[in-house]
């Protein structure tokens, strides 16, 4: 399953990310890459999601959960 | 040692680097921009122990790529200037993250002191640092500072002045963490490197390193930074890459970005696995203010109505201190008077004086107050870490128009000012977002259109003053939102780019970081007032007391009569087509306030905020037959048309296209003229 449908304080471990070049560096600079584990703090009705990532609170839009695959911790 | 030292602050956004930055130097700060671009760039000097440290607070940024202009702009200053020392600022309650950027840059090979801040947060969750380990495994000084409680800061000065110079002079004692060793099956590397560099990649890669530095030594004839220009080179470093182009061998054709990227996170698990003691004692308050603040039903409301408290706060309770502000005005303006007739200056000069420069300019600084109280609400925001929790509020809403919720950001900010707003949209990535997040921007109503509200609706609203000041934030919301929908449904269905903001743990404001922050807009009020509006004041009291015919008695036959008079004909429809209304307009794209200080000269008034000031001004309008309705009109048209030379300014050296800035122009006074046409039609039909 994707990101955006994660369950709100499940904890997850990210699989292959389908982004552009900047975004992934951009996630990967806040320390998200492939076997990062997150947890799922919030998530709004749009799918926008709050997760917390090595110690920081990151918010993701749509655009960006709905491209990232993850499974269950 | 030396007598002067540069040293540049670099850390993450929201690690306190600029309460830190502020700590030393106060407000004592030379503020300019970088050459060539509109990043802040904020420089400050102070003396410690005969030494001249010079600080330069460095833009916040999450790693040493070149994707971003914040970024590249950090590393082109560590490259290329002769900075002695980086200090490098570390939230010590975020440790794991804010490693990442110091690995990057020890690799760069410069004096690096790393500022642990924060430290207070870390006693109150019962967490310690083990502060004897990390700097071991690091290689470079490691000092515990609390910028907000100001300690630890002249021992943090003292390891800069004795670190400069030296790359490291501390032994790296790896010991090899448990993950390494796993990994490796308990061999050991082939490359030890250990004592060399914190970060040990792995063997494929620390061959590649050694491959490539060899041929930028072999090509270029280079000997500095060959490890990190290496490591760049198989990240595949744009900036990099175009620099200094060398040829691999297959194996490093591939980019290994991410192996690297993991690499240094494996590397700082293990750091953090020796020295952070007592991890997760406690659930971070952060969280449970979270969720309310970002809840999914109460989120929006919570927001909306902070928002009513900052305007109520700047509209009732700044006008309550403006009174003060009229009274001195007023006294100063009689004096004034008062003595220029017992030196026995001419008419001319008195009018000029008293008429021009002591009402255009004394008019505007009464609504410091104003200025003042939105400022510090939009400070207490941005400090206390709810500001990046608007963005995630209001992702859902702006996804409807096509933009992200960090587009939200720069038109908050844009109620204080449009110029640091419109900066602000540096932080959208993609370029179509920036170019239509500058686009509705100005009509965010900026504090500058404040006096105008209150002086029009103050004369012809009576009870419903502040309604109709206020209705004029909602018009100019409606507006942006309204243009951006139809930008966005015109536009090829490109996707916006989603989302992506770190939400950095609640703080009780600094109380420094606020006054710092309000001081330096009050400052470009005055400075404004003193410069801007006091030269446009002069000038438009001469076009006025000027015509074809030297000095005028009456200001109809003056030069700015017959410019306002040749456009007042197209502002008709919108209720403005009387002259003095258009020169009023016109003199306001030098700055927005100047209308109100143009209508003062206009008319002669020179208290005019005063309540008999304005009872003259709606008395001499009204019988004009300019009435409510013109005055609605007239402060639609203000919110929305041409931005003021300022913001034109800024748009063109954000957007570096003179088309695109002229273009932006025209829409919004197109705009401007159709909405308060719009008022000014329906409204006769009812009234």
């Amino acid at each position: 399953m994707t990101l955006k449908d994660a369950r709100i304080g499940g904890s997850y471990i990210i699989g292959s990310m389908e982004l552009d070049a900047v975004t992934l560096q951009r996630l990967g600079a806040m320390g998200m890459t492939r076997g990062t584990g997150v947890r799922l703090l919030n998530r709004n009705r749009e799918g926008t999601v709050i997760i917390m990532v090595r110690g920081s609170r990151l918010a993701l839009g749509k655009g960006i959960t709905g491209s990232i695959l993850v499974r269950e911790a | 040692m030396k007598k002067e030292l540069l040293v540049g602050f670099v850390g993450n956004p929201n690690c306190g680097k600029t309460t830190l930055f502020n700590a030393y130097t106060g407000a004592n700060l030379k503020v300019a921009n970088w050459p060539g671009v509109t990043v802040e760039k904020k420089e400050g000097a102070f003396k410690y122990h005969d030494i001249r440290f010079r600080l330069v607070d460095l833009p916040g940024i999450y790693s040493l790529t070149s994707y971003s202009l914040e970024e590249r702009l950090t590393r082109e200053f560590i490259m290329d200037s002769n900075v002695d020392v980086i200090v490098n600022v570390v939230d010590a309650s975020c440790l794991e993250r804010n490693l990442f950027l110091t690995l990057q840059l020890i690799e760069l090979g410069r004096p690096v002191v790393v500022a642990l801040n924060m430290m207070d947060i870390i006693e109150e969750r019962g967490m310690e640092i083990d502060l004897h380990r990390l700097p071991e495994m690091l290689g470079v000084p490691v000092v515990p500072v609390s910028a907000r409680k100001r300690s630890g800061l002249e021992i943090l000065m003292h390891t800069v002045a004795h670190h400069a110079d030296k790359v490291s002079d501390y032994n790296l004692e790896h010991h090899h963490g448990s993950r390494m060793e796993k990994k490796q099956n308990g061999q050991r590397h082939r490359h030890e490197h250990h004592d060399e560099h914190a970060v040990v990649y792995s063997d494929k890669i620390e061959d590649l390193i050694d491959e490539i530095s060899e041929s930028l030594r072999k090509r270029y004839g280079l000997r500095d930074n060959l490890r990190w220009l290496s490591i760049k080179l198989l990240e595949k470093d744009e900036a990099v890459m175009m620099k200094y182009p060398v040829s691999f061998s297959s194996a490093a054709y591939k980019n290994y970005e991410e192996d690297i990227i993991n690499q240094k996170y494996d590397f700082i698990e293990e750091i953090i696995e020796e020295v952070l003691v007592n991890k997760s004692r406690r659930v971070a308050a952060t969280d449970k203010v979270d969720r309310v603040l970002t809840n999914r039903f109460l989120g929006l409301p919570i927001f909306l109505g902070i928002m009513a408290v900052v305007f109520f706060l700047t509209f009732i309770i700044g006008d309550m201190l403006k009174g003060v502000f009229e009274a001195g005005l007023g006294a100063f303006s009689g004096a004034a008077a008062g003595f220029l007739e017992y030196i026995n200056a001419g008419s001319f000069i008195t009018s000029l004086i008293v008429d021009g420069i002591i009402a255009g300019v004394g008019g505007i600084l009464t609504f410091l107050p104003n200025i003042f109280i939105l400022f510090l609400a939009l400070a207490f925001l941005e400090d206390s870490g709810y500001m990046s929790r608007v963005a995630y509020v209001m992702d859902g809403i702006m996804g409807k128009i096509g933009l992200s919720g960090k587009a939200f950001i720069p038109m908050l900010l844009g109620f204080g000012c449009t110029v640091p707003a419109i900066m602000a949209t540096r932080s959208l990535d993609n370029i179509k977002d920036r170019r239509r997040t500058i686009l509705i921007t100005p009509f965010m109503s900026c504090s500058a259109r404040l006096p105008i509200y209150v002086l029009f609706s103050g004369m012809f609203f009576g009870r419903y003053a502040a309604l109709a000041a206020f209705s004029m934030y909602i018009i100019g919301i409606a507006t942006a939102i309204c243009a951006a929908f139809f930008m966005n449904s015109n536009s090829s269905k490109a996707a916006h780019s989603p989302l992506l903001i770190e939400l950095p743990e609640y703080k009780a404001p600094n109380y420094r970081t606020i006054l710092i922050y309000v001081w330096e807009k009050v400052k470009d009020y005055l400075t404004k007032a003193g410069t801007t509006i006091f030269l446009a004041s002069v000038i438009i009291w001469f076009i006025l007391n000027v015509g074809p015919m030297g000095v005028v008695n009456d200001m109809s036959e003056s030069f700015g009569a017959m410019l306002g008079k040749a456009i007042a004909p197209a502002l008709k429809p919108a209720g403005l087509g009387m002259w003095q209304v258009v020169v009023a307009l016109i003199s306001g794209i030098a700055a927005k306030e100047v209308v109100v200080s143009s209508f003062s000269v206009l008319f002669g008034i020179a208290n005019i905020n005063s309540p008999e000031g304005a009872a003259a001004l709606a008395g001499i309008l009204e019988g004009m037959g300019f009435g409510a309705l013109n005055a609605y009109s007239l402060m639609v048209f203000c919110l929305l048309y041409i931005p003021c030379a300022a913001t034109i300014g800024v748009i063109q050296r954000e957007m570096h296209s003179a088309r695109w800035t002229i273009l932006t122009v025209l829409f919004q006074l197109g705009v401007a003229m159709l909405m308060s046409t719009l008022v000014y039609q329906i409204g006769s039909l009812f009234l």
